[in-house]
């Protein structure tokens, strides 16, 4: 495992999706950071849990949070951000493997690696649901406390 | 004074399409199209408005005396650089930074702009794409330049076919069968290695993350309609690089 070449090229990896979906010029580094924090999560969590879908999970939901804060400070839509990051953690290999299986009429395996394929992408879409949720909670109770602040709650 | 009132209304109400369009032919998220138009809406003392936006049409009620309108959204592309700067247009009428004329000439110039990237940018950073993931996936570095290549030469197959045909299956389909060709005779030729891991690198750039974004998001929001479409582009553009990928394996 070679982590500062594997932080390097998620970074380059999702700098270029940017390109390719055209995000803002000047958001294009902060996407490279979010799908760089995403990948090195999910690496980690693999390399000690040996479970992608848990990884997935929690790559997701990093990258979710980190794009819904960076929404926050460029005031931008956050999809701009989570995309490039979300890329990485599709199961790709997995969906070509099953794939594969299926071609050499090898189904039983092929159904082996299409569920789990739709485990990791099932995994995803919760990541991104639980870090909305959470942040959504957050930034209301943040902004009460504003108000109350400044007096604007009628109480 | 009840003309200028009328035409002034009308102002708004192209305004609030113009954008509700533009967002949505540059990849926005349903939810996110409805919020920006309503609060926009809202803005301009309509507040008894509605409006439903599916991934092909935008309809948009405003409050009684006005008729309700409706635009197609005909090409769906993903330009995220115009949802932002509609996004902050849209920011600045709510704040009263613009006026409604303002607003809706900068959308003028946003939609006849083109903000794209050059072509072959794009397509080298797909290709860099392709070799980014071909490392990070387990490939060994010797056949780096192949992943590199053909990454960018399906991404190329990809948008030359998208700008001729307009079918976005077929477009993928061959882009992934070309690919797949093209890994299978550099292994077979001795040149690469392994055929899996350069096959998923460089299929990378086609695969459908947007949408899949799009469609977990609109659903979360309770826009079943548009979630399920996108769910079911996505599902289609993923089956279509499979079936790509498939057909030459197969022989």
């Amino acid at each position: 495992m070679n982590w500062p070449l594997e932080a390097f090229l998620s970074f380059m990896a999702a700098g270029a999706f940017g390109v390719i979906f055209n995000t803002p010029r000047r958001t294009l580094i902060s996407c490279g950071l979010v799908g760089m924090s995403g990948w090195l999560i999910y690496r980690i969590f693999f390399l000690t849990f040996d479970d992608p879908v848990q990884a997935s999970f929690a790559g997701a939901f990093v990258v979710s949070i980190v794009a819904h804060l960076l929404a926050k400070k460029f005031r931008m839509p956050m999809i701009i951000f989570s995309i490039a990051g979300i890329i990485p953690l599709v199961p790709g290999s997995k969906a070509y493997n099953a794939m594969r299986k299926i071609v050499e009429n090898n189904y039983l395996e092929a159904i082996a690696f299409a569920s789990e394929a739709m485990m990791i992408s099932g995994a995803v879409a919760m990541g991104l649901v639980f870090a909305e949720v959470i942040m959504q909670l957050f930034f209301k109770r943040q902004a009460k406390r504003i108000q109350k602040k400044m007096g604007l709650t009628q109480e | 004074m009840a003309q200028i009132g009328e035409t002034r209304r009308e102002l708004a109400l192209d305004c609030f399409l113009l954008a509700g369009r533009i967002m949505m032919e540059s990849g926005a998220e349903t939810y996110r199209v409805e919020d920006t138009m309503i609060r926009m809406a809202v803005s301009q003392n309509m507040v008894n408005s509605h409006c439903f936006v599916t991934p092909s049409g935008i309809m948009f009620s405003p409050s009684e005396e006005l008729a309700t309108r409706f635009v197609r959204i005909n090409n769906r592309s993903t330009d995220l650089e115009r949802v932002a700067l509609i996004n902050s247009v849209s920011r600045k009428l709510v704040a009263g930074e613009y006026t409604l004329q303002q607003a809706y000439d900068e959308m003028l110039i946003i939609d006849q702009t083109n903000y794209r990237f050059h072509i072959w940018i794009q397509i080298l950073a797909a290709a860099v794409a392709s070799g980014c993931f071909f490392i990070l996936l387990g490939g060994n570095w010797k056949d780096l330049p192949f992943a590199f290549l053909f990454g960018g030469t399906g991404f190329i197959i990809v948008e030359t076919i998208l700008i001729e045909t307009r079918v976005k299956i077929f477009a993928e389909f061959i882009g992934s069968f070309v690919i797949g060709i093209l890994a299978s005779i550099a292994v077979y030729a001795g040149f690469a290695s392994d055929l899996d891991t350069l096959i998923i690198g460089s299929i990378m750039p086609l695969v459908p993350g947007l949408l899949i974004t799009n469609a977990v998001r609109d659903l979360m929001a309770g826009h079943f309609m548009s979630g399920l479409s996108k769910g079911a582009e996505a599902f289609l553009t993923a089956f279509a690089i499979g079936a790509g990928i498939a057909v030459v394996l197969s022989f």
